[in-house]
């Protein structure tokens, strides 16, 4: 039973494979190319599913399965043109094996009157019923093994006459008689004879033709039907009849008859044999390889492995110190008085490169190509197209775009949302299309692409872009911003993201579930990412995201706070400024705000909400740095003084120490030191205010 | 003596399950992922009886029994076509191409192992 659920988990496993094939495959055939290789990878997907829902009796699974494979071998023989709305119900039909899929994976029940509609468009489509599938595999289950009890005097012994002369087609097919015989012989008692009167002189022999024949008596307590299954293979290669008969004396094969011939024959034929084999000798050995003579190769698939992601982690998170290590050798070197181009700093050097290009190629273990997750975006589209009733496209551009394992899942939800907006409210309905002089079906285009160290995904829409004077209106009336307030275009378009804001007047069944323009910008911040709004009115709208690579560094700035480093990660930084000692302003009871032009942000001296020194007066040395939290609040940091900026190696602090509320992980520098990576949203959002200060952290941790 | 079986399919599941049925008999197993693959492992490991898939990818279960049909160092292996196709059509285009016998997908392990023995000389 174990080894039963492990090659479950396989078979769902490979489902998902075969699934986003599937997908992929009708994506290009709706494109046009219903090339035969095209249309057999979309029938070998769905054919793959079936065969393995079988064996763990999925029979509504299997049932399924069967009807949109009957179809698509129609497609496959010519008798069904993938024409627009044969591909519409196969597009809608993978959808439906994949619900299936999951259904059969938590061991939820079916209920067959969710799919029993498109299995009877099926029905209607290949004019066949829909239950010949469970028919099929019932047969199979069912059907007895070799024991077949046969009559109530089945125990009796009975006798059968069983001529069986085989055809040269069945030693072609590798059958072989001697098998057949042995076979035989485990079902009783056998007495064989062998017929050689064809055989002709030896050096006529031809290899490949068949001349023995054989009789056999077979005393047995299996049935007639048994005998016959011996010989379910050689069907149509061989002369064979099988006769009950009652017990008959027996009779013996002529051997000696048969030796005296071969003894006779021999001398002649062996000098011809001989040459023979010398001349079909290098035939064999030579470059007859079928492999060699392959017409077109199709293109090799990479080999894979699969390894586990914790193997994978580990190796990255060693990697990760092995970068920290060389850091700290190399600064060690320096300061034991080593000039730059010293012998031992050359090599340094190399040793640098060498780990920055492993920590890359570990790196990229982790990173996986989009287009799975891109897959499944056709199916949101397809979706929402369907219930608000509008003619949609999706291109995907950049699929082969690769991006971290983690990033790629933590997408997923921010995605759907955009990709459910770009069709419900990107997307105009198909009349006001056409009013507007463009072609009724809109266009989601769906694209990847790496930019300077960045993946950046863009969602965007041919449709009537943000209708800016109603978001304006919108936010004012719930609000969000005053009534006189001046909003630049770009600061329109940013009200999206406030939490809370919904421009569509009524809220639509796909877009509005609770869920806001604001989740997905926290989600992509969660990740690292930025994600910005570009929009053209009467053209559609885009929505950009750049995301990190990986999630196991990170860009950011160095800063010193009263002797200790901190490391602030530069997505969330806006700009730097010198705190002038008339911008800043005491609001009392420590607190302070700075003005940033023409408006004012707390200033927060890290240093204090941190505990690492007391509070002092007002602050007027350092450097604030602006940063925008994920819900857009503007803060200002105040810090000593700006070390660096640099990409650093992120340790979770959680795992190797605890929860440090403003303290989001902690990184090790090159001189050895820990320094922690601050949760700026933390910082800003909730001051800190319970009695535990970073700074016994600190001690603690270094 | 142990008996070395080639199973060629492509469905990862289906290998599984192959290996398990098959080395549960004590045969030892050699696996391959497709026709093209096959005809490379059937090289390294000479098998006794081959068991193989009809529809997978780069070359199909009959172009691979026709490459091993013609070549003079394999052609008499026995090979056993496992397919979930049940109608005669594929059937005869298997005989046609070569193949030995054949076993109807789900199988019972007892079957296989039953046509296996048959097959095997």
């Amino acid at each position: 039973m174990d080894h039963m659920a492990e090659i479950r988990v396989t078979f769902f496993q490979e489902c998902e494979e075969q699934l986003a094939a599937l997908e992929a495959g009708l994506m290009t055939m709706e494109e046009g190319d219903t090339s035969s290789e095209t249309v057999n990878a979309v029938f070998r997907a769905v054919h793959s599913v079936k065969g393995g829902a079988g064996a763990f009796q999925l029979t509504a699974l299997v049932n399924f399965a069967h009807v949109f494979e009957t179809a698509l071998d129609m497609v496959r023989s010519g008798l069904l043109m993938p024409e627009t709305d044969v591909m519409k119900l196969f597009l809608r039909a993978a959808d439906v094996l994949s619900d299936l899929v999951a259904a059969s994976r938590e061991g939820n029940d079916i209920d067959p009157a969710s799919h029993a509609g498109i299995a009877d468009e099926f029905a209607a489509l290949t004019g066949s019923g829909t239950d010949d599938a469970a028919e099929e595999f019932a047969d199979v289950e069912f059907q007895p093994i070799v024991v077949a009890a046969g009559e109530p005097d089945a125990a009796a012994m009975q006798s059968f006459a069983i001529h069986f002369r085989p055809h040269s087609g069945l030693y072609a097919k590798a059958n072989e008689p001697v098998a057949l015989l042995r076979e035989l012989g485990r079902l009783g008692q056998t007495v064989a004879q062998c017929d050689t009167s064809a055989l002709p002189p030896l050096d006529e022999i031809d290899a490949n033709e068949s001349y023995l024949a054989w009789t056999l008596d077979l005393t047995t307590d299996q049935s007639e039907a048994a005998i016959r299954e011996v010989f379910e293979f050689t069907d149509g290669d061989c002369d064979l009849s099988i006769q009950p008969v009652q017990p008959a004396g027996t009779e013996n094969l002529d051997i000696a008859a048969l030796l005296k011939r071969v003894r006779e024959e021999v001398p002649g034929a062996m000098s011809t044999a001989v040459a023979e084999d010398s001349v079909k000798v290098p035939d064999i050995t030579g470059p007859t390889a079928p492999a060699a003579k392959a017409p077109v190769k199709p293109p090799v698939p990479q080999p894979t492995i699969r390894v586990d992601l914790d193997r994978v982690d580990r190796l990255i998170n060693l990697v990760g110190e092995l970068v920290i290590n060389q850091a700290m050798l190399a600064q060690r070197v320096y300061q034991s008085g080593h000039v730059k181009n010293s012998d031992v700093a050359t090599s340094l050097e190399e040793l640098e490169q060498l780990t920055r290009e492993i920590q890359e190629s570990v790196m990229a273990i982790r990173a996986q190509p989009v287009k799975p997750l891109f897959q499944r975006m056709s199916r949101i589209v397809r979706e929402v197209a369907e219930a608000t009733a509008k003619t949609v496209r999706l291109r995907t551009e950049g699929e082969a775009t690769e991006i971290d394992k983690t990033v790629i899942e933590l997408l997923a939800d921010p995605l759907t949302h955009m990709i459910r907006n770009a069709v419900d409210h990107g997307l105009e309905k198909p009349e006001d299309r056409v009013a507007a002089g463009k072609p009724e079906e809109g266009v989601v285009r769906l694209s990847a692409a790496h930019r300077s160290g960045r993946v950046v995904i863009e969602v965007s829409d041919d449709g009537a872009g943000i209708n800016r004077p109603r978001v304006l209106a919108s936010a004012v009336a719930k609000g969000l911003v005053a009534p006189n307030a001046q909003l630049s275009e770009t600061e329109i378009d940013n009200l999206l993201f406030l939490p809370g804001f919904s421009t569509a007047s009524s809220v639509s069944n796909i877009s509005g579930r609770g869920v806001g323009m604001d989740v997905v910008k926290r989600s992509i911040q969660a990740l690292g990412g930025r994600i910005t709004i570009s929009s053209t009115p009467r053209e559609g709208s885009t929505f950009s995201m750049s995301l990190p690579l990986t999630l196991a560094v990170l860009d950011g700035i160095v800063v010193s706070i009263a002797n200790h480093t901190f490391v602030i990660p530069l997505t969330a930084i806006v700009e730097t400024l010198r705190p002038e000692p008339s911008s800043v302003h005491s609001m009392g009871d420590g607190a302070y705000v700075m003005r940033v032009r023409d408006s004012f942000v707390p200033l927060i001296d890290v240093g204090v909400e941190l505990g690492v020194r007391p509070p002092s007066d007002i602050p007027r040395s350092g450097v604030a740095v602006l940063v925008e939290t994920e819900n857009r609040n503007r803060s200002a940091l105040l810090v000593d003084y700006i070390q660096d900026q640099r990409q650093v190696v992120i340790k979770s602090l959680e795992t190797n120490y605890g929860p440090v509320k403003g303290i989001a992980a902690a990184t090790i520098l090159g001189d050895g030191r820990v320094a922690m990576i601050l949760d700026v949203d933390a910082l800003v959002s909730d001051r800190l205010t319970d009695g535990v200060t970073a700074e016994q952290h600190l001690a603690k941790a270094s | 003596m142990t008996m070395t079986i080639l199973t060629v399919d492509d469905s990862r599941t289906m290998r599984t399950m192959l290996k398990l049925a098959l080395a549960e008999a004590g045969f030892h197993v050699t696996q391959a992922e497709d026709g093209m693959h096959g005809l490379e492992v059937l090289k390294q490991d000479r098998p006794r009886v081959i068991v193989t898939d009809i529809n997978m990818p780069r070359l199909d279960g009959f172009g691979f029994i026709e490459a091993v049909r013609k070549d003079h160092q394999y052609r008499a292996i026995p090979i056993l076509v496992l397919t979930t196709e049940n109608d005669g059509d594929k059937k005869m285009r298997a005989r046609q191409a070569g193949a030995t016998g054949w076993i109807v997908k789900p199988f019972d392990p007892v079957k296989l192992i039953a046509a296996i023995r048959r097959v095997a000389a």
